[in-house]
């Protein structure tokens, strides 16, 4: 009850002194102002990479062939290595961990694709139904491909948005039949994608299929499958493990590396999120050393009032106040005002954040900058501290003045 | 002595009290061999020239300053050597002070001002005020209450200051040239008003160079290089 007597006449002491603690309070607030926008910002732009990510699945593995460098086991250089289903099936059997996979055949350049009197160009992919896990697509209607469409080499067809507005306008696509290259193939399913713009405009068809058309039997071009919830460890393991199985089966060098190319996408979003961490010490850094700036303030200003108020310190102790009484009354005013004027820049930083968030448009390098509640928090404990650290010395100083020196006079 | 045979009951009691302060070259002894008795009730006045050792002796008595030989007996009670805490609540409880240059805070309004040693009892708010304002009626202010010092006549805001010397009830009142700064009319007004609280029966001791100030007083104590003259 003392106690909160005391935090009124603090109060009191702060509203009758309004430059002064004006002039405290701003150092503060700017320096947890600036904590609150570099953090937001930071935020921001990992939001903004984290959705450059979204097109593809952050964990899966992607396999491309390449040419063999050295020569191997009889073999010349200079060879060009050439995936087939075994290889896809010898994976998904061998390598431990796989979750889904699929092998992707590509109709190279874009075909004529027509329904009906309409013609278009679009890209065509044959692919397992893995694929459909892998570019993260969403089927809006019907289906992917199956196992029984890969198995039957059924003449089927997953059309994009694009491809769908341009062949059919409003028209139900499902059960309609599109003509590739003179072969007719049913439209089963519709997809959605959040890639780039060019995602929207392919045409999925089973890979036994496209084989089949391209008479390339059994070839694959790409294989790629996802890791599950495996670590950046686990993963790199099972690249190197998958690396080992091919270099086997297509009689290669396991340390050619141009015969094999293995794009891990984990350990990209993982060195992705690696910079993202450092970015946030580097914030958290500028932003404390911004406060702390603040607090030199405070402790200064605290320091010159201390001085000040030398005569009202020496009143005090000669009416009866305890040095410990005026420490904790210093004390207790730089606290109070690093609380309040940090609690005003944390809303205004909060607000900014707000008002970036709604009137600046969104693009791929920033996104729905944020302030997190448990950052938010954080920035209050440095506050807490601050303040008491801003009162210490001149508390003490206070509390050394002797009464003396108030009884000889101004 | 005849000063214990005026007095039967000191409040205040010095014997052979020595004080010296270290400078630069040396120790400048500014008090020697003080023997003093002040009575319970007097209106005691210290008179002295500059660097007698007056102002001194106020801060011994005030325990605001210790001292180094000797003993100083306050209401029976001997002081010496206490801790700031201590000495803080003996300031707070016994003595009450009155400055030459007032020092009121000059943020606080008079009530305000005459409220705050009872801050430091620890007493609410709401009774500190209400009994402020007891005590700035006693010395005629009540209708200032609200005002700042800087909104205040010299001799209202001493009159302020006496009303927050007054407020924890003391047994002594220190006053350190309390007219110094006031016209002749308003001083001896004010010394009114001491004679007034004196016959209340609280005991006030007054450090003056003013002979017509002294003079308004019952007894005079005179000090000269450190000793007590008469």
């Amino acid at each position: 009850m003392l106690n909160l007597d005391a935090w009124h006449e603090t109060l009191e002491t702060l509203r009758r002194h309004k430059l002064r603690t004006l002039l405290t309070a701003l150092s503060v607030a700017w320096g947890i102002f600036m904590l609150v926008i570099l953090l937001a910002a930071g935020r921001g732009l990992e939001r903004g990479v984290e959705y450059d990510f979204r097109d593809d699945a952050t964990n899966s593995i992607w396999i491309s062939p390449g040419k063999t460098s050295v020569a191997y086991k009889g073999q010349p250089p200079g060879r060009a290595v050439r995936f087939e289903n075994d290889d896809v099936d010898a994976i998904a059997q061998q390598i431990r961990g796989v979750e889904r996979i699929t092998g992707r055949f590509y109709l190279w350049g874009e075909f004529s694709v027509s329904y009906g009197m309409k013609t278009a160009q679009f890209d065509i992919r044959g692919c397992h139904p893995g694929h459909l896990y892998i570019e993260r697509t969403r089927i809006l209607e019907g289906r992917f491909i199956n196992d029984f469409d890969v198995k039957g080499r059924r003449k089927v067809a997953v059309i994009g948005p694009d491809v769908r507005a341009q062949l059919f306008g409003r028209r139900d696509p499902l059960g309609e039949y599109i003509t590739i290259r003179g072969v007719k193939y049913k439209v089963i399913g519709l997809y959605e994608d959040d890639g780039a713009q060019n995602e929207l405009r392919k045409i999925y068809i089973p890979i036994t299929t496209a084989q089949l058309v391209y008479s390339a039997p059994r070839q694959v071009h790409h294989i790629m499958y996802t890791v599950g919830d495996a670590d950046l460890q686990q993963s790199e393991g099972m690249a190197a493990a998958t690396r080992d199985l091919l270099s086997r089966r297509h009689r290669f060098s396991p340390d050619d590396k141009r015969a094999l190319r293995i794009n891990n996408n984990l350990e990209q979003f993982s060195k992705v999120q690696e910079i993202f961490a450092w970015i946030s010490v580097f914030v958290w850094v500028v932003g404390v050393g911004t406060i702390f700036a603040g607090v030199v303030g405070v402790g200064n200003v605290m320091l010159i009032s201390v001085k000040e108020r030398t005569v009202e310190f020496g009143v005090r102790k000669a009416l009866g106040a305890t040095p410990w009484s005026i420490v904790k009354m210093v004390l207790q005013e730089a606290l109070l005002v690093t609380s309040l004027a940090g609690y005003a820049g944390l809303c205004a930083g909060a607000l900014v954040v707000e008002a970036v968030n709604r009137y600046v448009p969104e693009n791929d390098y920033f996104r729905e900058p944020q302030v997190d509640f448990e950052a938010a928090l954080w920035a209050v404990g440095i506050l807490v501290l601050a303040g008491a650290l801003a009162g210490v010395i001149p508390a003490f100083r206070a509390a050394r003045v002797h009464p003396v020196v108030a009884m000889r006079g101004e | 002595m005849s000063e214990t045979l005026l007095t039967p009951r000191p409040l205040i009691r010095l014997e052979q009290l020595n004080k010296a302060y270290q400078t630069g070259e040396g120790s400048l002894h500014v008090l020697k061999d003080i023997d003093l008795a002040i009575g319970e009730g007097e209106l005691v006045s210290i008179m002295g020239s500059s660097g007698s050792g007056k102002s001194t002796l106020l801060n011994v008595l005030g325990i605001l300053d210790d001292y180094d030989s000797g003993a100083y007996y306050l209401d029976e009670q001997r002081v010496q050597g206490l801790s700031e805490r201590a000495a803080a609540r003996y300031r707070n409880r016994f003595i009450g002070f009155v400055f030459q240059s007032f020092n009121l805070l000059p943020f606080k309004t008079a009530l305000e001002n005459v409220a705050l040693p009872l801050f430091y009892q620890g007493v609410s708010r709401k009774k500190r005020n209400q009994t402020a304002l007891e005590y700035l009626e006693k010395v005629g202010l009540a209708d200032r209450k609200e005002h700042l010092p800087g909104e205040l006549s010299g001799g209202q805001k001493q009159r302020v200051a006496i009303a927050r010397a007054l407020i924890t009830n003391p047994k002594l009142i220190l006053a350190d040239e309390p007219t110094g700064a006031l016209d002749t009319e308003t001083s001896y007004r004010l010394m009114d008003l001491f004679r007034s609280i004196h016959e209340q029966g609280i005991t006030i001791v007054i450090v003056t160079h003013e002979h017509d100030i002294s003079a308004r007083t019952d007894r005079c104590i005179v000090l000269k290089d450190g000793r007590v003259e008469r």
